[in-house]
């Protein structure tokens, strides 16, 4: 049983910046509260342009998530396990899109998937498939700058995971389907989750690249950050409804999800 | 040219650096870059420039700005400046934007009118309404009696031009000088009946500063008010 005894004590030099650093990510969001206006958040909360706009972020990210999963895991399987020329020029490009201005994103994802693009015309042509302007074009900007943050993370936890329960497995005569569905990935399940976590928080808060490759109608393709963003011209109230209705299902999901899913990595209570 | 029509600046003007600085809406940025070099060309004072939102621009002035003088993207926002302000000069009207719509340069869906833009199946792109030009956009649509269901509303009308660009869309509503500007589209024009008209006026921050009263002379001159033409405005 832990106690805060058996804690060692928190160093001054440490404890001060870490104060810091937390109230400089406090300030902003009491200051987003204090201009929220309260009185008219019930007639705002019920506008149908708020609530369709959530519902196209929750679609949108939740789908962006299982899809980045689905590819990313085999591709941070391949970069931490295996070695192969260019692997680091690989990865480099895998991870590209987050430090790449968002906006940049949407026309790099023009320039590929547009109706003009390399394989955006040959879809055109052949199935008459048209996708800037569409919901999975919002779905295909989101896993573009989002996927990174699950590669990496798994890929990290790939590489520092202890290799002998692996190795046990296998001179047991485990099969390489068994040794990866029955050993390595539960071993690494913390890593995926925070990993599937911090992918579908950077889809959900998406807007450059969004605006960009699928642009912006509403019911379609306006989700809540660039429908926030509009709202910014025209109606700052309903901006700050629309920034404190991200916030709250935001912090609902980072806080809950962490609490239910990473136990091995999350708090050492 | 600049001092042939403003004796003022061969007896110098009241601006210690002999410079001039001009605030200007974002809109004019190429035309007034041009219209600055002409100035200097002809060997008048080196015009200084500052382009922003005309709103942004007139909070500035209203602070307190160092300026000598501003050009608006509209009325209202001259006017807030005028009132704050000791002494000004007269506001001007220098020039006019229209809306124009923009097509791919070869123009592939033959679009030729306004009316054109309730083809079934053209991808059109707009403003939001959110923004002025997205306003506009949508007063012009409504009174030429034409129903457009866009496939996007861009957050500017920058962007609206720069999907038209791409190939992205068969059609968009800008500005008509960002039409005129822009390179791989073309231009169709809106009928005066239906187009919106925004009005650009022009004003020396103080009446007595003759180095801002020449700049502004030299724009509303013939040749000024060419350049202006040549960058898609409309003037008198």
């Amino acid at each position: 049983m832990r106690t805060a005894r058996s804690r060692p004590r928190t160093p001054i030099a440490v404890l001060i910046p870490a104060v810091i650093a937390g109230v400089f990510f406090t300030l902003p969001l009491i200051g987003l509260a204090a201009r929220i206006p309260w009185s008219r958040l019930g007639e705002l909360a019920t506008t149908s342009a708020a609530s369709e706009a959530l519902r196209i972020s929750l679609m949108t990210s939740v789908a962006a998530t299982a899809i980045a999963t689905a590819f990313g895991l085999p591709l941070a399987w391949v970069l931490a396990r295996t070695r192969f020329p260019g692997r680091r020029l690989v990865r480099a490009i895998c991870t590209l899109s987050m430090v790449l201005p968002p906006v940049v994103g949407g026309v790099a994802l023009l320039a590929a998937f547009g109706r003009r693009g390399l394989i955006g015309t040959l879809l055109n042509d052949w199935f008459g498939v048209r996708l800037p302007f569409s919901m999975p074009a919002v779905v295909i900007a989101q896993v573009f700058v989002a996927m990174p943050f699950l590669v990496l993370t798994v890929e990290s936890a790939l590489v520092a995971l202890n290799p002998t329960t692996e190795e046990t497995a296998r001179t047991l005569g485990a099969s390489p389907w068994y040794l990866l569905t029955r050993v390595t990935i539960p071993s690494i399940r913390p890593a995926i989750v925070s990993g599937m976590i911090l992918t579908w928080a950077r889809a959900l808060g998406e807007f450059g690249a969004t605006i960009t490759f699928a642009g912006n109608f509403p019911g379609t393709t306006r989700t809540l950050p660039i429908a926030t963003y509009l709202a910014l011209e025209s109606d700052i109230d309903l901006a700050l409804l629309m920034s404190l209705i991200l916030v709250v299902v935001s912090l609902t999901v980072l806080v809950s999800m962490r609490q239910r899913w990473t136990g091995a990595l999350g708090d050492p209570r | 040219m600049f001092c042939m029509m403003a004796a003022s600046c061969s007896t110098g003007s009241n601006n210690e650096a002999g410079s001039v600085t001009v605030f200007a809406a974002a809109s004019l940025t190429d035309v007034f870059t041009a219209l600055a070099r002409d100035v200097r060309d002809a060997g008048g004072p080196e015009i200084t420039l500052s382009f922003a939102g005309s709103s942004t621009l007139a909070t500035q002035l209203v602070e307190g700005a160092p300026a000598d003088v501003f050009a608006s993207a509209d009325n209202a926002q001259m006017d807030r400046v005028i009132d704050a302000l000791v002494n000004p000069g007269e506001p001007t009207v220098f020039a006019r934007n229209r809306l124009a719509i923009v097509v791919e340069a070869a123009n592939p869906e033959g679009i030729e009118r306004i009316e054109d833009l309730e083809r079934p199946g053209l991808l059109v792109a707009l403003a939001a309404p959110e923004v002025p030009a997205g306003n506009y956009a949508q007063l012009v649509l409504d009174a030429a009696n034409v129903a457009v269901t866009p496939a996007t509303y861009e957050t500017d009308v920058r962007a609206v031009l720069t999907k038209v660009q791409l190939g992205e869309v068969d059609a968009g509503i800008v500005y008509a000088s960002d039409a005129a500007a822009a390179r791989d589209v073309a231009a169709i024009d809106i009928p005066d009946a239906v187009n919106h008209v925004a009005n650009y006026p022009i004003v020396a921050l103080h009446r007595d500063n003759a180095a801002a009263s020449a700049f502004i002379d030299f724009v509303m001159s013939p040749a000024g008010q060419q350049r202006l033409a040549d960058f898609g405005f409309s003037v008198s």
